[in-house]
């Protein structure tokens, strides 16, 4: 309860510093619209030159991609730690954070949050809706239950990959550059897995399971039955990689001495 | 001059020092243009060609675009935005030396780096991965060598207008990005220009964005004929000299203003 009290703290404070910066704020909500909108050209432009894509339709793929948004949309509004070495570890951060009594994972959450990303989630149920009206999807009762079991897996599979790579900065002290790239491998989710070849369809569904993100949990509502397997996977896995993360991190924690100073 | 090449030098010993990042940053955009090159593959499916190129072209415009853009890639925007927002841009301005020209020499420093030990050999492991072509032709490579020299300014120039606005905005981590996501498109390097539709064509070709990347790469996979080539070198050269003025007007007018935030 008191982290649930905390939370609702460090949003108000957040909202707060925020409207400091109104101007950019409002820059910063356009360039996701932005990022979103790009991503739609590039399958929209790509559909001008043919008319399946592995077998899957325009509308089809899009609607993975509005989907995709959504648990992308919470990962990035909660989990932005792909500065955290530079941040926590170089700067010495973790020392101030370690002195409180929050478990430091989530204080780093809290600290790190950026809640404006949480649009991409209305831009993606938009994208999905329209795509699903151009299918002529219908919507049953379970559906919404559903949806959001499998954005809160998707998020935590991001989230969970994302946490282990941070992880890597209490063992080794150079700096990182897998984050940003990493952002760009998880791209690869949004797309039908059966167009990649076999190992790097292996790696997006276990080793970095991308695909459930995006492809797996949205074939569920596209009626892929063949997929439907996999989209019922999506929260175990989400489950399992995030407390995996969790427990590295733990360790990581632990193995921490501070950059001095 | 040799204080220029002094920070280009000292760039490049302290990218040195972290290499081994590069080792995984390879490995990465190996995985990208992979997954890019299946994704073409899936889109090309049956067909032989589209816009005149071959599936084999493709291939070799998408590792070659991701390759180049290791080289003309760098992070000036986010240091200057940085260093103004920390207050750090007060003792760069006492210095003797021209900011700009420093931040754009350390962004070669790290281009020529990252040319060496992230796009040549990145693009050898991925040529033996994926079915690439490379022109036998010499010409072929002069053009492409000036083409990405020019590529690197007009990127670098674009940085630095984007560095520049913090004077103004304070905070400017949105635009930023918003940057990076256009050029990304626009630039050719997610989609050859070709592929736009004709009146998308005709906007862009009034934009110094291609000239980052659509540029070099086709000039790299022989999709564009000799002349072809060099009018499009040409265009970038003009890109160039006109995004001088917009940086030297910001700059004279961000000097005026300057708010040191801290420090």
């Amino acid at each position: 309860m008191f982290y649930i009290a905390i939370f609702f703290q460090y949003v108000a404070q957040y909202m707060k510093t925020r409207m400091q910066y109104r101007a950019d704020l409002f820059v910063e909500i356009f360039s996701d619209l932005l990022f979103q909108a790009v991503n739609l050209i590039f399958i929209i432009v790509v559909f001008g030159h043919t008319n399946l894509l592995g077998g899957w339709t325009r509308d089809e793929i899009i609607f993975i991609y509005g989907f995709f948004l959504v648990p992308y949309a919470l990962f990035s509004s909660f989990f932005n730690i792909w500065d955290f070495n530079e941040r926590y570890i170089v700067k010495g951060e973790l020392d101030r954070i370690l002195t409180r009594p929050i478990h430091s994972l989530f204080q780093i959450v809290l600290e790190r949050m950026e809640l404006e990303s949480l649009f991409g989630a209305v831009t993606g149920i938009a994208v999905m809706i329209y795509a699903g009206n151009s299918l002529g999807l219908e919507i049953s009762w379970t559906d919404p239950f559903l949806f959001f079991l499998f954005v809160i897996g998707g998020m935590l599979v991001y989230g969970g990959i994302f946490v282990m790579i941070a992880c890597i900065s209490f063992w080794a002290d150079a700096r990182t550059s897998i984050m940003p790239m990493m952002y760009n491998i998880g791209n690869y989710g949004r797309y039908p897995v059966d167009i990649y070849n076999s190992v790097i369809r292996f790696v997006l569904t276990w080793v970095l399971p991308f695909a459930f993100v995006g492809v797996y949990p949205a074939s569920y509502f596209l009626g892929k039955e063949e997929w439907f397997l996999y989209s019922f996977l999506t929260p175990v896995i989400g489950i399992v990689f995030f407390g995996i993360s969790i427990l590295t991190w733990n360790s990581g924690v632990k193995r921490y001495r501070g950059a001095g100073n | 001059m040799d204080k220029y090449i002094e920070m280009i030098r000292i760039r490049f010993l302290m990218m040195l020092a972290y290499r081994t990042n590069y080792y995984t940053g390879i490995l990465i955009y190996s995985i990208n243009i992979g997954a890019y090159y299946f994704l073409w593959s899936a889109i090309y499916g049956e067909k032989d060609a589209i816009e005149g190129m071959s599936v084999i072209q493709m291939s070799t415009y998408v590792a070659v675009a991701w390759m180049a853009r290791a080289f003309y890639f760098n992070n000036i925007d986010r240091e200057m935005a940085a260093e103004i927002k920390e207050g750090k841009v007060a003792v760069e301005l006492i210095r003797p030396y021209n900011y700009l020209g420093m931040k754009t020499m350390q962004g070669l420093g790290e281009g020529i780096f990252r040319l060496f030990f992230f796009s040549v050999p990145g693009m050898a492991i991925v040529s033996f991965i994926f079915p690439l072509q490379f022109s036998a032709d010499w010409t072929t490579w002069l053009f492409f060598a000036v083409s990405i020299l020019l590529s690197f300014l007009i990127n670098t120039q674009i940085n630095l207008l984007t560095g520049i606005t913090t004077f103004f905005l304070y905070n400017n981590t949105g635009l930023i990005r918003a940057k990076r996501v256009v050029i990304d498109l626009f630039s050719g390097l997610l989609i050859p220009i070709s592929f736009f539709p004709v009146w998308a064509q005709d906007i862009l070709r009034f934009l110094p964005f291609q000239g980052i990347s659509y540029v070099p790469s086709m000039i790299f996979t022989n999709s564009f004929s000799n002349n072809e080539a060099i009018q499009a070198i040409i265009m970038q050269g003009v890109w160039v000299l006109i995004l001088i003025m917009p940086i030297q007007v910001l700059w004279i007018i961000a000097k005026k203003q300057l708010i040191i935030q801290g420090g």
